[in-house]
């Protein structure tokens, strides 16, 4: 391949490497042949040499040492040079690179060109890619070009304005009175330009929004000649005049008119007008959701409304999902009304929708609904992504712990989370599912027999395994007793009991923290129960040797209970009042003295 | 604010990447695998808009994407831009390219990517929308590429006709052209005083 090939031939043999190896071979000869082409400081066909190795760029090769080439070629007089030297300074140059600060005065040089392209090469390189020392020194040329009496170059100046003010905030004074005057001009461009610059000074520096509130008559005059003329083929997309712009002054109308009644009034009728056009869906898309944000200080209901019948739609189901999250912190009520199209895109097979729908059911939760919503939550949890299923899951306890109506539905909705998701859920649940039940002691009875069934018909999920196991050892003699108001009982024997347990303590599945609860719920048992305290005693001493160092404490500690204190063991093994994880365990500690 | 903009086909292979941010190049091509991994999951029948990777943006970003035969166009945004205006904004972007390229399609893509950058470049400045007027556009590189040619000179001519140029032999060329014998009748004209 010759040196000077042009980049459609270099592509070609590319495309022509039938394996990746293959591929990377022909990259790091052209790449080779290419740097010492640079080297060369050859002038015919950089250009190419440039190009070539932008196009090995993006496919993820190393190019770095193209950077000074980049700079020479951005210096050169002729404009396809220039041309390909912006576009390798802006794929690759950044502010780390002290290349960059190179080209400043190449930029600086290029701003004052006869040619308006050449102008507007420089002006997007600096938008992109300016540095803070860059921008700081060109924002006087910025400023001129900003009153400059060619549009094509306005709007751009424009723009790099909006890149400086992000890189140096303090340097968007000098450019506000400029964008006073911008909003003057008839081009849409710069119009868009200059909204946009607005936009970002008011929102960088609020002192700015007094100053540009005065602007609002002329936003607003803006909008009625867009909304109101006629048809214009350039603008139009979809028989909305311009939408992109309209939307952007829209926004930047919401950010004047926040908590200000003197700019809300000034756009009040105008509001009402656009509202009233965006009516029918077909006719353009993006505007009316922007008309609706804009306008829902004023008119809450009406675009809540509208948002409603947006939800059926698919594409804007997920916008509007968007925009109602917005709105239901300050207006509840209304977004309630769509509950019921909110709570079906739950099940809608597209998981970004979902993921909306939860947030915005988890938001609409209240005490009035609780009981239909958390069914349909419940619902969504045994059958939704896993990706979503924590969120979910934490979701629904906080729910359920604000607005529960009973005590025996909050148990009963955080056993069903647990059976669904209970690998999902945060570790704090086990422990304060431990309290909640300890509170409700009314509830004891049934919740050990609900707790016994799940534990012997699955032991997989290990917190429901954890929170039966202790519910199990501290309210085993309720289960074993035989009988529940709540619940038809099951007629347990200690056997039964002391089986199950086992099966926890002896399973791979469970972890070592199940093991502990198992060991401990076992441990507790022997006050309970009358006629197997053998059995439970040869348990605990085989578990003396356990390979598990905390399994094998608790063990030889249990052991020394049945030992040497077993007038003592009635007093530690019994009803826990102290909720602490490991409750009986230092109770025992103060006994045995350490 | 536009974070990237990037074009890939359905299997994952870069046609067109540009960053408006600073990432390193193996980030970048990170990113690339990324997107490219969550938009080709995709059904046909969802919604374009996807919660992004947490490689660009984190939190803050959307993937707004359309898939056009064999190229998926991917713009990644963050909140401040709407999402329906970044999809008719890459409806105006693939129809600018047809007229550009005259019925475009993916090898147009592959052989010019330098075209398609300049293009894009009168469309997306910096991450913001500079313009969405598809003449306006058209105009301007237009413009362009008349001042390259310029420039160029013969170099600049297409291939076959450089070397059209180069072979012809004009020392060969007849001199004295013979074109046989014909009788001109000549009028008689008056002679003037």
């Amino acid at each position: 391949m010759s040196p000077s090939v042009c980049l459609q031939e270099m592509i070609r043999v590319i495309r022509g490497a039938r394996t990746q190896g293959e591929e990377r071979g022909v990259i790091q000869r052209e790449c080779a042949a290419i740097r010492a082409q640079f080297r060369q400081a050859d002038s015919g066909g950089r250009s190419h040499n440039l190009a070539k190795l932008l196009y090995v760029h993006m496919l993820g090769y190393p190019a770095h040492f193209g950077q000074m080439e980049c700079v020479r070629l951005i210096a050169s007089s002729k404009y396809s040079e220039k041309r390909i030297g912006y576009l390798g300074a802006m794929m690759l140059l950044d502010e780390k690179q002290d290349a960059s600060l190179l080209i400043t005065n190449s930029i600086k040089n290029d701003l004052s060109h006869s040619s308006q392209h050449v102008q507007s090469l420089a002006l997007c390189t600096l938008a992109c890619m300016g540095s803070a020392e860059m921008c700081r020194d060109l924002a006087p040329e910025i400023e001129r070009l900003l009153k400059a009496s060619n549009s094509y170059i306005k709007k751009k100046a424009a723009l790099c304005a909006v890149h400086i003010v992000r890189k140096i905030p303090e340097l968007g004074e000098m450019f506000t009175p400029s964008a006073h005057s911008l909003l003057s001009e008839k081009n849409h461009g710069v119009l868009h330009g200059a909204v946009i610059l607005i936009t970002e000074l008011c929102e960088r520096n609020p002192d700015n929004l007094k100053q540009f509130r005065k602007s609002v008559p002329e936003l607003v005059q803006i909008m009625k000649n867009l909304v109101t003329s006629g048809y214009s083929p350039e603008h139009n997309v979809a028989g909305i005049s311009d939408p992109f712009l309209q939307v952007r002054i829209l926004r930047l109308l919401r950010i004047l008119g926040r908590n200000n009644d003197a700019a809300s009034d000034a756009m009040n009728d105008l509001l009402a007008q656009v509202y009233s056009t965006s009516k029918s869906i077909t006719t353009g898309i993006s505007f009316p959701f922007h008309s609706i944000h804009s306008i829902y200080g004023l008119y809450t209901l009406y675009m809540v409304k509208r948002i409603g019948t947006f939800l059926l739609i698919i594409e804007f189901s997920y916008i509007s999902m968007t925009s109602l999250q917005k709105i239901v912190q300050t207006d509840h009520t209304a977004v309630q009304r769509h509950r019921g199209t909110i709570v079906d895109c739950l099940k809608d097979q597209d998981a970004s929708v979902k993921r909306r729908a939860l947030e915005l059911s988890l938001a609409l939760v209240s005490a009035a609904n609780i009981r239909s919503m958390m069914k349909e939550l419940l619902l969504f949890l045994s059958t939704c992504p896993p990706e979503l299923r924590s969120h979910a899951a934490s979701g629904i306890f906080n729910a359920a712990e604000r607005y529960a109506p009973s005590q025996r539905w909050h148990i009963d909705t955080i056993l069903h989370v647990l059976v669904t998701a209970g690998g999902d859920v945060r570790d704090e649940t086990v422990p304060n599912l431990i309290q909640l039940i300890t509170a409700a002691s009314e509830l004891h009875c049934y919740t050990v027999h609900k707790l016994y069934r799940a534990l012997i018909s699955d032991i997989v999920q290990q917190s429901l395994v954890q929170v039966a196991c202790w519910c199990i050892g501290e309210y085993g003699d309720l289960l074993l007793k035989g009988e529940c108001e709540e619940i038809t009982p099951m007629q347990v024997t200690e056997d039964d009991v002391l089986d199950a347990l086992e099966t926890v303590l002896q399973s791979h599945m469970s972890t070592p923290t199940s093991r502990g609860f198992a060991l401990t719920a076992i441990m507790k048992l022997s006050t309970r129960i009358t006629n197997n305290v053998d059995r439970i005693r040869s348990v605990v001493s085989i578990y003396g040797s356990c390979i598990d160092v905390e399994l094998q404490q608790r063990a030889v500690e249990y052991n020394a209970l049945f030992k040497k204190y077993d007038h003592m063991r009635y007093f530690t093994m019994s009803y826990c009042t102290v909720i602490l994880e490991f409750g009986c365990r230092s109770r025992l500690s103060l006994v045995l003295g350490y | 604010m536009i974070k990237a903009i990037l074009i890939f086909n359905n299997h994952g292979k870069p046609r067109l990447s540009k960053f408006y941010e600073h990432y390193t190049e193996d980030t970048e091509q990170q990113i690339i695998r990324e997107t490219f991994h969550l938009v080709s999951k995709r059904d046909e029948n969802v919604c374009n808009f996807l919660e992004g990777g947490m490689l660009i943006g984190g939190s803050d970003n959307k993937l707004i994407y359309r898939h056009y035969a064999t190229l998926y166009f991917v713009f990644c945004v963050d909140s401040s831009e709407s999402e329906l205006g970044i999809l008719d904004l890459i409806q105006v972007f693939v129809e600018t390219l047809d007229k550009c390229f005259e019925n475009v399609c993916e090898l147009d893509l592959i052989f010019h990517v330098d075209k398609v950058h300049n293009i894009l470049a009168e469309m997306v400045m910096g991450g913001m929308v500079l313009e969405t007027n598809m003449n306006e556009i058209i105009t301007q590189v237009d413009a362009q590429n008349k001042m390259e040619k310029s420039e160029a000179g013969i170099a600049g001519a297409p291939a076959r006709a450089v070397s059209a140029v180069k072979n012809m032999n004009l020392p060969e060329m007849p001199k004295n052209i013979n074109i046989g014998d014909i009788s001109i009748k000549v009028p008689n004209l008056p002679s003037f005083k």
